[in-house]
């Protein structure tokens, strides 16, 4: 899996292929793009992600050259934009209301931008049987736009901006008309095309998930600024804010006083604290990647196979390769497999969050000590707390009543109130664990989670 | 029976204002002049009966329009009537597609007033409306006045009393038929497929001509036909603005019924104005039909 990985943001080497510089864009007094600085590299889809009117749209109009920033540079391929029309541009853009030419035919929508080219009959005819055959169009050519349906619609505006194989194609809320179904399947099939083509591609969408389908990294917008452009696992696993974790995904957010915890205090038995680590590593069970779950042999495991059963058996084929380099983030969690909340002392350091008066503090142990005395927001995902009726042993535990339980298939939500009227949504897969498959409506439960099961969250 | 109504109504206000004058005057076209009032016989005498009505009948002829085809003033008149019809829709057209065109990119709070200045000649008389024209077009009228003023001639044009003035006329009084069709199509128009051809790689230009040209042609059909239609039966800006230059069959119209009082060969030249008008009127209809389908 990690040779493939894609990460030309992480490499120094790589050019971007789109750098904004310091850019705003102002309507009248009103600012859209609030000084904005990123990089987009070749091949990769970036998705802009936030609530409709965060200028998510005018970003996308400034790359294709239909408004010029206020101030700042936008530079493709090593080149100022700013002088270049739209027309001029290696840039195609799909149009959220997809734009197609109502008195021309399919065929003549996708030959529209080739026939401005000069290219000669027989290549376009060619180039467009390409694009309808990519889209799965080829019945629907001699069509016009008001005689198809809006997934086909949509994908006519897609062949159309991509037969010009554009450096850069803009995508801006592509499937926003689409139903859930063939959402899903379209999307599937722009990462498809994206793969195929190698185009690099920037999508606009308000709906979160979509955008984590879909995209390379993901540039998370509110009023202007991109609060955080990461991948996808990244912005799930560590967002920056509270309006990130907020806006993705399901999320218990609890506020309250941080205090810094005394680093001295060595637990037994836990030599590599994670909470050494700095978040965007942080990592467990939650991310389903099949190498991290496929079962390890223990400490005694290990010592019996290189003592005794390596001289018959030959070493383990796998081990250079499923074993990594010792690293403590990967080994903790999979020492307490997920939902599985064994005793585990917190490990030292971090943060103490004083949320309620009279309740124990929360603790979070990759929290930053240097946050001592300030309010604080502990974010945690409903997946990585546990339920379960009798108390448990685990660092953080939170005593409630199920008021609600989503049933969501392999899956159920169970929201529970605290005391003081808090609510906590945890998740819990159905076949997993017989003690909780009896917790019903109304039932006293406890909910527990890992010392570094949350982030902190300032912002 | 709410249907049935619903559905008779038009029919009857058709019959009403449409098939039952034109019957009147196809009856009159038929008949012979005479030195009477009503100047033409024979006349209805619904009295006598079954037996009236019979001789009638038998009276009515084609002579008024075989005496159409024995001068060549009116297939001239009516021939000259296409030519000026013609020629003043296109100048009509050239002149209300750049305005409906600015109306439409106007800001949007702009748009009521400007509609508003289209529409508002209609709030005067359209007879004082020509005969102002009289005075700006004469030889000591406000425009030689102006250009002499600003050195441009030296001699008065004459303009008024030529077909100049004619198509000036039209062209000022049709305008808003031209104007409003055009703006209704190019405002319903979606910004973004320009900026979408501008982006697959057409100059401003280009995209003008394959997207916004086409996607108003409905709205130029109609407004030249609401142009077309009543220009060629136009009489009140021939006689004012044209002298006696000017040939048109409105006026010769005119000239039979009220200094000739030849009512019958008066209609006779309106029936074949009319067998002429139903073609351009039925395409018409045929447009605006299609364009219906097309949105629904
Ligand atoms: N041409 C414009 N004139 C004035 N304000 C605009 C214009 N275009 C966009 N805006 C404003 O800029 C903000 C961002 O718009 P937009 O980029 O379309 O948002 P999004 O696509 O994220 O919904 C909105 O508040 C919108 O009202
Ligand atoms: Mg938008």
């Amino acid at each position: 899996m990690n040779q493939t990985i894609f990460e030309p943001w992480n490499d120094p080497n790589e050019k971007p292929l789109i750098q904004f510089k310091n850019v705003t864009k102002r309507f009248g007094d009103f600012t859209a793009i609030d000084d904005q600085t990123f990089d987009i590299f070749e091949r990769e889809f970036f998705a802009l992600l936030g609530p409709s009117g965060c200028g998510k749209t005018t970003m996308m109009r400034m790359l294709a050259g239909f408004e010029t920033p206020t101030q700042g540079q936008i530079i493709l391929a090593g080149q100022d934009i700013a002088p270049i029309p739209p027309n001029k541009r290696a840039v195609n853009m799909m149009f959220q209301s997809y734009a197609l030419f109502p008195h021309l035919s399919v065929w003549d929508n996708i030959a529209f931008g080739l026939k401005r080219d000069g290219m000669t009959r027989d290549a376009i005819g060619d180039r467009v049987a390409e694009m309808l055959k990519l889209t799965r169009l080829e019945k629907f050519a001699q069509r016009k736009p008001h005689q198809i349906s809006g997934g086909q619609r949509q994908r006519v505006a897609l062949a159309r901006s991509l037969a010009k194989a554009p450096k850069l194609l803009l995508l801006d809320e592509p499937l926003g008309a689409l139903d859930a179904k063939l959402r899903q399947d379209t999307q599937f099939e722009l990462m498809d095309i994206q793969e195929t083509t190698g185009t690099t591609f920037v999508i606009v969408t308000h709906d979160q998930e979509e955008a984590m389908t879909v995209a390379s990294r993901v540039a998370v917008m509110d009023h202007g600024k991109i609060i955080q452009a990461d991948t996808p696992q990244t912005i799930y696993e560590a967002p920056v804010s509270r309006y990130v974790a907020d806006f993705i995904g399901d999320v218990n957010m609890i506020t309250g006083t941080a205090k810094a915890r005394n680093p001295g205090s060595e637990p037994q038995g836990d030599p590599t604290p994670p909470s050494m680590q700095p978040p965007e590593k942080r990592d467990d069970a939650a991310s389903g990647t099949p190498q991290r779950l496929d079962p390890q042999p223990n400490d005694a495991g290990r010592w019996l196979h290189d003592k005794v059963l390596k001289f018959v058996l030959g070493p383990r084929s796998d081990a250079p390769k499923r074993l990594p380099p010792p690293d403590p983030t990967r080994d903790a969690p999979l020492a307490s497999a997920q939902a599985t909340p064994q005793p585990v002392e917190a490990a030292p350091g971090g943060l103490e969050i004083h949320w309620h008066e009279g309740a124990p503090p929360l603790i979070a142990s990759n929290g930053d000590p240097a946050l001592d005395g300030q309010t604080v927001t502990l974010s945690l995902r409903p997946e990585k707390m546990s339920i379960s009726k009798t108390r448990p042993d685990a660092p953080n535990v939170l005593h409630g009543k199920v008021v609600d339980i989503a049933y969501l298939g392999n899956i159920s939500t169970y929201h529970v109130e605290l005391p003081d009227g808090l609510k906590i949504k945890a998740q819990a897969t159905n076949t997993r664990r017989v003690s909780q498959r009896d917790i019903t409506w109304e039932d006293d439960v406890w909910i527990s989670f890992r010392d570094t099961a949350g982030v902190v969250l300032v912002e | 029976m709410r249907r049935l109504i619903l559905i008779f109504v038009p029919y009857l206000w058709l019959l009403a204002l449409f098939l039952v004058p034109f019957l009147i005057v196809l009856k009159i076209s038929l008949s012979d002049t005479a030195l009477a009032i009503p100047p033409y016989t024979p006349t209805l005498d619904l009295g006598a009966g079954w037996q009236g009505v019979k001789d009638f009948l038998s009276q009515l002829d084609l002579e008024n329009f075989q005496f159409l085809t024995t001068d060549d003033l009116y297939w001239k008149a009516y021939l000259s009537s296409l030519q000026i019809a013609v020629i003043a829709t296109l100048l009509t057209l050239l002149v209300g597609y750049p305005i409906a065109y600015g109306m439409a990119n106007a800001p949007d709070h702009w748009r009521p007033t400007l509609m508003l200045l289209v529409i508002l000649p209609f709030w005067t008389s359209f007879l004082i409306r020509v005969y102002s024209w009289m005075g700006i077009l004469s030889g000591e009228g406000y425009l030689n006045q102006f250009l002499m003023w600003t050195g441009l001639i030296s001699e008065p044009l004459t303009i008024l009393n030529t077909p100049v003035a004619v198509y000036i006329g039209i062209v000022y009084t049709y305008l808003p038929f031209m104007i409003l069709p055009i703006y209704a199509a190019l405002e319903r128009m979606d910004a973004s497929l320009l900026e979408a051809a501008e982006d697959l790689g057409c100059s401003r230009l280009q995209a003008f001509w394959l997207i916004t040209i086409p996607l108003s042609k409905n709205g130029i059909i109609a407004g030249c036909f609401l142009v077309f239609i009543p220009t060629i039966g136009e009489f009140v800006i021939p006689s004012l603005l044209g002298g006696s230059q000017t040939l048109m069959i409105g006026k010769v119209l005119w000239e039979e019924f009220f200094n000739n009082r030849d009512w019958p060969v008066a209609s006779a030249v309106a029936v074949i104005l009319l067998l002429i008008l139903i073609i351009p009127i039925i395409l018409f209809q045929r447009n605006e039909q299609k364009q219906r389908e097309a949105e629904g």
